[in-house]
């Protein structure tokens, strides 16, 4: 037997109700110190606006909390139960020792407006963050301060926008690929920009005719994912900074993708002159569920009056401060500094890995990546054949002939013990199946991964209605998502 | 590299498979002149030992062991024991976003549950299942209200924290959202009369928040009033959710933007937080963010969907509500577990707690000090005014490990000596007697000092 032991056995597991369902008066998962100081009369203090019932609101004891919250999460697929090769996501492992390290005390408990004199170690975290994340993308200078991938989209194209006002012309468009997440197009809209589809060409790259024939004068930036959704490098990415430079036009980087580079080459050494990085993807900050996230942005000198306030800078005195004065800035994009807890956690990942390790893990992704896409060749569609670097995207044409779609064989690996990697996404392959192992995965789990896959291809010629109808052995079957948004029911109300 | 689950055989293994004889191979692609042929001018790869004593040692330098009057957006309270205990279980932490709804029920319940009790506590229809923090979801719900009206123009009170209201002003520069900002009264509370003189037929709303900055309780009401009477909405910033515990929620509000940090988020030096977005049932598709909908299965069992995503980037592109994907989920998961753990009772009696506690500390400071605002209902702060500038008070607090309150003269020149303080649950009766204590040695030397000068003069 190839695999001594299956990657997924049905067990039991524990149902559960909705937390309002087990409430009843007088139960209690509270309990507050004595008042050291007078009681007050609230009616007399607050008048009108006091406030009197609050509803529906729980009361649960603690254990009922831990069970409930425990037996939710066992309904969960997690990073840490298995392969999770969702392209484009990057679920790697999350390492421990960075949520460790975030909750020591003054760490966990420092205030945003703390005085500077008691703030110079979150202001060092900040500052060593920094200067690792310029040497690591090769660019001149990051603001931190952007919650999240599509935040920093947006902070860089403000960025790119001031750059383009104070020559005199703000400029009118953006040019994004038809490849593109949809968060690109999404956000220069909310900057005030016009978007333009680029479309690829045969290879899954940049199309270099159509760039050339669509850049022009009020075109204020490109924005380039690089390695694309199709996991491809754009080999002509300088003739791209080219182009766009030429005309006065700037290289924006969506860094979704960085884990397929960091250690072995620099977006600020091949033409790039904005970007933004995810914590939460390269630099193992924990998804969530959904979030937070840290979204970086990187930029070259041209860009740096335009960072948004404060900035980080070392004072006179050889201790660290804000500096406010930033009179071309693009102001403020969130309170206080950003996602300070995923900072220290994006750190710690960068001292445990040191130039080497973070090397050897860039080399690890691609590597799986190149195995996954060997091994599925074949039994999958592959639409591109350029080479892969840190994900591979198949499409589903050879099942489609049968009636399977991409979601279905999704649904299916999911009775096999994995989470589906990332369906009909990027647009430009119909029926996509975009997979990205990350460097987190063992060669016997992504053989696993195979196999699995294979066996699917093979179920689908031989019983096609098996891997429609599933996911057979989760919880809940399909669930339907047309009810739920024609009549949406987004809270609990009392029956 | 301990991260790294292969051998040195594993690797030769794989490459054997794929075809290539060396790594470096599948880098091909990447032109040779791109190539970064050097180590990274990075820290070297460390123990992990030696990681958790490089933060332990920025964490000394770092305000440990210093008891706070600060609050002004980012508020102290006590975290319970279990929110970290639940966060930490693997299956939530390191989870994606739900979007395969079979295999992420409980992240996805957990979202209705939190977005239900946002609703019970706001007085709303529907909330969402969170925003970065409660600055850009102030921001996006202005847009919204945009979207919802289509008028353009907005109405900002002075007394929405500062910060919020530059990130308003980054985000409405390029959309052409002329915003026009209205003062406070004596009493601390918006300028009725300011603010219906500031109202136009272009006005699409008005955005305040309550407690306001000043930790001062708007008169919702009222302003519900001016600004509906106009055909504006009325957008609701709430920057301490606690004071749920106690205070009216604003019902009159169309749309409000709560950031949950008080509700079991560690202070975290400013992040990460939670925002949440609540409003009528009737705005939702106009709602950013992502939304939790109940629904069922094939065999009519009952689950959770991510639903009307046609709201969303990922669909719309373009043409979307908002560029939002990443959201807070995890920090939601917080909130919503603090909410569950105090609950309809729990959440009251700890409101009080804080009401109490600021209550004394106003009535001890205005022995000394100038109390502002001292007409409205107020709730965890309060703002007062020293004859000594805050800095140098603050300073002498400092000097027994207190830190006092925010200088106010950056963001409201015109407050003078005045500062912002902050008293929750964890403050205690003897750190308030202390710093009531050095805030009359500061007026008793600047009456000293003032005296001597007079005495030269006369």
């Amino acid at each position: 037997m190839k695999h001594p032991t299956p990657k997924a056995t049905r067990h039991v597991n524990q149902n559960e109700g909705l937390i309002f369902e087990k409430s009843s008066p007088g139960k209690a998962a509270w309990k507050l110190p004595p008042l050291d100081v007078p009681e007050v009369d609230t009616a007399k203090l607050l008048g009108e606006a006091e406030r009197k019932d609050l509803g529906h609101m729980p009361e649960v004891s603690e254990i009922e909390i831990i069970r409930h919250f425990t037996r939710l999460s066992t309904w969960n697929y997690a990073i840490d139960l298995g392969m999770y090769p969702l392209g484009s996501c990057t679920m790697k492992y999350n390492p421990r020792v960075n949520e460790a390290v975030a909750r020591v005390e003054g760490i966990a408990n420092g205030h945003p407006y703390q005085p500077e004199k008691i703030s110079q170690g979150a202001l060092r975290i900040i500052k060593t963050l920094s200067e690792c994340l310029i040497e690591i993308t090769g660019m001149d200078a990051i603001t931190l301060q952007p919650a999240a991938g599509a935040h920093g989209e947006m902070t860089g194209l403000l960025m790119v926008r001031a750059y383009h006002e104070s020559k005199g012309n703000a400029r009118k468009k953006i040019l994004i690929p038809d490849s593109a997440h949809g968060t690109n197009p999404a956000t220069a809209a909310m900057v005030g920009y016009a978007v333009e589809n680029l479309k690829s060409d045969s290879r899954g790259m940049v199309d270099i005719a159509s760039l050339q024939a669509q850049m022009n004068e009020d075109v204020a930036a490109l924005m380039l994912t690089n390695p694309n959704t199709l996991g491809v490098f754009e080999q002509d990415i300088h003739k791209i900074a080219d182009i766009l430079h030429a005309k006065g036009g700037l290289l924006y980087m969506d860094g979704a993708n960085m884990n397929a580079l960091v250690g072995k080459v620099r977006p600020g050494d091949f033409g790039v002159d904005v970007m933004h990085l995810n914590l939460h993807k390269t630099f193992s900050t924990p998804h969530g569920g959904g979030g937070p996230g840290s979204g970086p942005v990187a930029i070259k000198k041209a860009l740096e009056p335009f960072l948004p306030k404060p900035v980080v800078v070392t004072k006179p005195d050889g201790t660290l401060g804000f500096e406010y004065n930033r009179p071309h800035s693009v102001g403020r994009v969130r309170a206080f500094y950003g996602n300070f807890g995923m900072f220290v956690r994006a750190l710690a990942y960068i001292q445990a890995n040191g130039p080497d390790g973070l090397r050897q893990t860039t080399e690890d992704a691609v590597l799986n990546a190149n195995y996954i896409r060997k091994g599925l060749e074949g039994t999958y569609d592959l639409p591109y054949s350029t080479p892969t670097m840190h994900e591979v995207v198949f499409s589903d044409k050879v099942q489609a002939k049968k009636g399977v779609r991409t979601m279905d064989i999704a649904k299916r690996l999911i009775d096999y013990g994995f989470h589906p990697y990332t369906t009909a996404f990027p647009l430009i392959v119909p029926g996509a199946l975009m997979i990205e192992p990350t460097e987190s995965e063992s060669k016997e789990e992504m053989d696993l991964f195979i196999d699995a896959m294979k066996s699917i291809a093979q179920e689908v010629e031989e019983d096609a209605q098996t891997v429609l109808d599933a996911p057979h052995s989760t919880r809940v079957s399909r669930l339907d998502e047309t009810a739920a948004a024609r009549k949406p029911v987004l809270r609990w109300k009392l029956a | 590299m301990r991260y790294l689950p292969k051998s040195p055989a594993d690797r030769d293994a794989m490459m054997k498979a794929i075809g290539v004889r060396s790594v470096d191979d599948l880098f091909a692609p990447i032109p040779a002149e791109y190539r970064l042929n050097r180590d990274l001018n990075i820290p070297r790869q460390m123990a992990e030992s030696e990681i958790v004593d490089f933060f332990r040692q920025r964490s000394r330098e770092n305000g440990d062991g210093y008891t706070s009057f600060l609050g002004a957006g980012a508020y102290f309270h006590y975290r319970p024991v279990i929110i970290d205990s639940l966060i930490s279980r693997g299956e939530f932490l390191t989870a994606y976003t739900p979007y395969q709804a079979e295999i992420s029920q409980g992240t996805l319940q957990s979202i209705f549950e939190f977005q239900t009790m946002v609703c019970e506590l706001t007085g709303m229809e529907v909330a969402n299942a969170s925003m970065y923090d409660g600055s850009t979801g102030a921001a996006e719900a202005v847009m919204m209200a945009v979207r919802l009206t289509g008028r353009r123009s907005v109405v900002v009170a002075r007394s929405l924290h500062p910060e919020y209201r530059e990130v308003l002003g980054t985000y409405a520069t390029h959309q052409g959202m002329p915003l026009t900002t209205v003062g406070f009264a004596d009493n601390g509370r918006i300028d009725l009369k300011e603010l219906e003189q500031s109202i136009t037929p272009e006005t699409a709303c008005v955005l305040i928040q309550s407690p306001n900055f000043f930790g001062t309780i708007e008169d919702v009401d009222a302003i519900g009033e001016i600004a509906h009477k106009h055909g504006a909405m009325l957008v609701v910033s709430i920057a301490e959710a606690v004071s749920l515990g106690i205070v009216e929620p604003p019902r009159q509000a169309d749309i409000i933007a709560m950031e949950a940090q008080s509700f079991g988020v560690p202070l975290g030096f400013g992040g990460p937080y939670c925002g949440v977005i609540a409003t009528r049932e009737k705005y939702v598709r106009q709602m950013p963010g992502r939304l939790v909908g109940q629904t069922v299965d094939k065999q009519g069992k009952r689950g959770f969907v991510l639903t009307l995503a046609t709201r969303e980037q990922h669909i719309r592109r373009e043409k979307a509500t908002s560029n939002i994907c990443t959201n807070q989920a995890l920090v939601a998961l917080m909130v919503n577990i603090f909410m569950t753990v105090y609950g309809k009772v729990g959440l009251k009696e700890l409101a009080k707690q804080n009401l109490a506690k600021t209550a004394y500390a106003a009535s001890q400071f205005g022995k000394h000090g100038k109390v502002l605002f001292a007409g409205s209902p107020r709730f965890n702060e309060f703002v007062v005014t020293t004859s000594e500038d805050p800095y140098a008070v603050n300073s002498r607090l400092l000097g027994h490990k207190i830190v006092g309150g925010l200088p106010l003269r950056k963001f409201y020149p015109e407050l003078g000596n005045a500062a912002l303080w902050c008293c929750t649950e964890l403050t205690t009766r003897s750190a308030i007697d202390t710093a009531a204590g050095l805030i009359a040695e500061s007026e008793r030397s600047v009456r000293t000092a003032k005296e001597e000068v007079e005495e030269v003069a006369r």
